[in-house]
């Protein structure tokens, strides 16, 4: 029986507590004695071409021991997770202001530093673009000269019926064009790693990554090495939301280690080139046509979305396939088509970032709703319960939802919520000079990779010598929370104390190979094959205690703390013993599992051969209050309340853990969080200038379960990583709307669009 | 290059004279030559919190000082306020109530909740918001460091959590 978690959760206290005295080891305070460090030159410019990398005068630096360019890169020297185009180190042109051009390596960072400093690049600036629509016109300067498509990196369409036919019989339609900006992830752990090549010459890397297994084949073929030859290993993470999912220091360190005679090769990068050239959340825009019966039954959805991927592909195509998937949020839309652009730039790299293409196009769509709320003088929240999608149902991109969807539970728990309920009251409490104003909105987010590659983790298990267990995890944590939460699935399977368990974290020698840390799916896959392996572990070990009991039917046998007992008997054989008589092949359990798929895939989404559809999602709806203040046009976050359906709920301080930082996220990117470029120069490339929520800037952040039931998930769970980030954006843009008037087409809201409003002129 | 100094200091309780170029940052001293990674580095220009130390009772961030001003000072890092076998009641209390998600951003939080305590043994959650609007946390959203640190302050009065 499993049931949920209070306050002092025993299976999260022990990491929990050695994170919090300070004990647990991160990869960048890992630091071998006497390591080499390694950093970056970087670009500068946005688009250029390299005439020369001068090192002479950086080599000559007393305690560097290399500088190397582009020119010393064995192998491909590109990298990509799925279309490799990102070279290691640029070698004929810059194609964003982060570029490495040169990487050096010293005895000290302050060795480092000066021989950064004394790289000098001979650049030849080239003209740029800088907007995905702009890129997109014929004669717009190409990103990657002589490419066929130019800077088109794909296109993508998704639809069902005949979208632009029924809308012209529709009674109401509502159109918009939306925008949602780069958004900076900010964990506060920035990538770091060290590696070494190895006597035996292997290479050896401890990183933050959510991706071990994957980056040994990043590393092999950028740099030419035998995949199987690279160890790596990612210990618990200083968070990274999307943000490590991908090469950020794996193939620099590679490179570095390379050239290091068996040293230690150590690598940080500072906050600031983090910024520079770190993963960011697509901009996109998305232009919306949204059409609806008089009685608020929608029919038709068209639009087309732009997605900024800067000058590399990174997993900008795999995010558009997303974003289209989920352009009809959670509501049934007989007539859809999506159509998604994705367009080299200048820019900084777009790439993953908690919900993962969604949070721009749930943006989009929920707006649009309210927009037809208002438009049919419907309430936003009725309009959205009417058409929310039920289990059955097809999705805008025609896949039948087949698992449950708690799409209307979460939008019945929010509309009974008093933050929403007792509205009309609250905002009649103003305060002098200040205005109120409520919203709702509902999402869906997929959790998985979808069809087109295995979903696949790989669990192993081992009964110690001395009688407890050991997880070898797959899947980082990256402060999810996955190390608790596999040993509260192991410990009730096999009924043992959670102090028995110890969890190996990913290292691609010990432990067996999974997909990433990403897409909500890590305790799904993950835990599904823990669970079978503990399910071989129970009758292994009834076995092989039945040896020692005499029992003939090993089946009567049971586990219990500690022991095997025989209650026929009243004998019992502690597990202990059994570790000291077992062989290690014997006490280890291994097994898998591999996310089910859409069975009938509609025949659209032809482009996306990777990530598309998916079939399992997870439900969420969010109320928010704000105020905003007549003087000074800044707006307040007061109550930000977010249901979600995440299948059984097995732990829900895990649960509310997650939806509370996602909110937060979510909270940021509607009021504050603007990665500002100009001309591909980031304006608020540091903490001092690109704000995220202290605080004092949130409220209470409430989470509001809502039960469902995943029957293939382990005890019923799906994911859950990502839902809780959607509602805010839209939830609070109509809470602003209902306040000041004022029509939000783009997040951050500004405090003088909020003015302006006040004013009476509309943004 | 300026030249060595030699700078005494207590920390953690023992004392540490160490011989050491004086315009170096504390967080690297720390972290580099005295082992004590604690105090994490998460942006190295005063804005997240995530190095914070105390120094003689006050919270501080190390990646703003230099060694010179260490002379002579207190310091206790998260390290010094407790250890997996002995926390120290407001790390207790993180762990407990879900506060800890990375973790990254935690020893800094315990240290300035530390210092609130010290000030104040019953502080609501708005001072609790206040004195710790210093530290940046990207996973939490705040709401469960709040309780942490209320729950500790309750504790401390001898109330059950
Ligand atoms: S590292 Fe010192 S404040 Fe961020
Ligand atoms: S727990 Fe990750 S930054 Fe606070």
């Amino acid at each position: 029986m499993i049931s949920t978690t209070p306050p002092g959760d025993p299976f999260q206290h022990r990491d929990a507590l050695s994170k919090a005295v300070g004990a647990e080891r991160f990869s960048t305070d890992f630091s071998p004695p006497g390591c080499l460090w390694a950093g970056a030159r970087r670009a500068g410019v946005p688009h250029a071409r390299i005439k020369a990398v001068h090192t002479e005068e950086a080599r000559a630096v007393d305690g560097v021991t290399a500088v190397l360019t582009g020119a010393d890169v064995p192998g491909s020297n590109l990298q990509g997770i799925v279309h490799k185009d990102q070279p290691v180190l640029a070698t004929d042109t810059v194609r964003h202001a982060g570029d490495a051009v040169a990487l050096a390596v010293a005895e000290s960072r302050e060795a480092l530093a000066e021989a950064l400093a004394l790289i000098r690049v001979d650049l030849e600036p080239l003209p740029g673009v800088f907007d995905p629509e702009l890129a997109l016109a014929p004669d717009a300067p190409l990103v990657h000269a002589g490419r066929e498509g130019g800077n088109l990196l794909a296109r993508g369409l998704v639809h069902k019926g005949d979208a632009r036919k029924a809308m012209n019989s529709c009674d109401v339609v509502v159109e918009g064009e939306f925008e949602t900006p780069m958004q900076e992830h900010v964990f506060l752990e920035p990538p770091s790693g060290a590696a070494r090549m190895t006597a035996k010459g292997g290479l050896e890397m401890v990183a933050s990554t959510q991706a071990p297994f994957r980056d040994r084949f990043e590393i092999a073929h950028a740099l030419d090495l035998n995949p199987m030859s690279i160890r790596v290993r990612a210990p618990y993470l200083g968070g990274a939301f999307g943000g490590k999912d991908g090469a950020t220091v794996q193939c620099l360190l590679a490179l570095a280690a390379l050239k290091s005679d068996g040293q230690w090769v150590k690598m940080c990068w500072s906050r600031e080139e983090t910024f520079l050239a770190g993963y960011k959340r697509h901009a996109a825009r998305m232009r919306v046509r949204l059409g609806a019966s008089r009685r608020g039954e929608l029919q038709a959805l068209d639009c087309s979305m732009y997605f900024d991927s800067g000058p590399y592909a990174h997993l900008a195509v795999e995010i558009m396939a997303l974003g289209l998937e989920h352009a009809g949020g959670p509501y049934r839309i007989p007539h859809t088509r999506m159509e998604g652009f994705c367009v080299y730039t200048n820019n900084p790299v777009g790439g993953a970032f908690r919900g993962f293409g969604v949070v721009q196009a749930s943006f989009a769509i929920e707006r649009s709703m309210d927009a037809l709320a208002a438009r049919l003088g419907l309430d936003p929240a009725e309009l959205r319960l009417k058409n929310a999608l039920r289990t059955g149902e097809l999705n805008c991109a025609g896949v039948a939802m087949q698992s449950p969807s708690g799409a209307v539970e979460c939008l019945e728990a929010m509309m009974a919520h008093p933050v929403w309920a007792d509205r009309s009251n609250w905002k009649a409490k103003a305060p002098p000079f200040k205005r109120r104003g409520v919203g709702i909105a509902a999402s869906l987010n997929a959790m998985g990779y979808g069809r087109g590659l295995p979903d696949a983790a790989a669990a192993k298990l081992e009964l110690t010598r001395e009688g407890n267990f050991k997880i070898f995890n797959s899947v980082p944590d990256m402060g999810q929370g996955n190390a608790p939460a596999f040993v509260q699935l192991a410990a009730t399977a096999l009924n043992q104390e959670a102090s028995r368990f110890e969890v190996v974290q990913p290292d691609t020698r010990l432990c067996l190979p999974a997909g990433s840390s990403s897409a909500s799916r890590t305790t799904y896959t993950f835990g599904n094959a823990l669970l079978k392996a503990c399910e071989a572990m129970r009758e292994k070990l009834k076995a092989r205690a039945a040896l020692a009991l005499l029992a003939d039917e090993p089946s009567r046998l049971r586990l219990a703390p500690g022991m095997v007992v025989d209650d026929a008997t009243g004998r019992s054989v502690p597990l202990a013993m059994l570790g000291a008589m077992l062989q290690r092949d014997d006490r280890i359990c291994v097994d898998q599992c591999v996310m089910p798929v859409v069975e009938n895939p509609p025949d659209t989404g032809k482009e996306f051969r990777l990530g598309f559809p998916h079939r399992f999602f997870a439900h969420g709806a969010c109320v928010c209050a704000v105020e905003a203040d007549e003087l000074t046009g800044q707006v307040a976050l007061l109550e930000c309340v977010t249901a979600v359906e995440c299948g059984k709920v097995l732990s829900a301080q895990g649960v509310e853990r997650q939806v509370q930082g996602a909110a937060a996220q979510g909270a940021g990117f509607a009021l504050m969080e603007n990665l500002s470029t100009e001309a591909g120069h980031i304006l608020t490339g540091d903490l001092s200038t690109y704000l995220i929520p202290t605080a004092l800037d949130l409220p209470g952040l409430e989470w509001v379960s809502v039960d469902g039931d995943e029957p293939t998930g382990p005890h019923g769970l799906k994911g859950m990583g990502e839902v809780g980030i959607h509602g805010p954006a839209p939830a609070v843009a109509q809470a602003l709307e209902d306040a000041v008037g004022l029509a939000i087409r783009r997040v951050p809201v500004e405090p003088e669009d909020v003015l302006r409003a006040m004013r009476g002129e509309n943004a | 290059m300026s030249t060595d100094i030699t700078v005494t200091f207590t920390l953690n309780e023992a004392r540490v004279s160490i011989e050491t170029s004086p315009g170096r940052r504390v967080l690297d001293l720390l972290r580099g030559d005295l082992g004590l990674t604690a105090a994490k580095e998460g942006c190295g220009s005063g804005e997240c919190g995530a190095c914070s130390i105390l120094v003689d009772g006050v919270a501080k961030l190390s990646c703003l000082m230099l060694v010179a001003q260490l002379e002579g000072r207190e310091v206790v890092t998260a390290e010094g306020l407790g250890t997996v076998e002995h926390p120290h009641p407001i790390q207790q209390a993180f762990a407990q109530h879900g506060a800890v998600q990375c973790g990254y951003c935690t020893p800094g939080m315990t240290i300035a909740s530390a210092e609130l305590l010290a000030r104040t043994s019953s502080p609501d959650r708005a001072q609790v918001r206040e004195a710790i609007s210093g530290n940046l946390c990207r996973c939490t959203g705040y709401v469960k460091i709040v309780d942490a640190v209320m729950a500790a302050a309750g504790a401390a009065r001898g109330e059950d959590s």
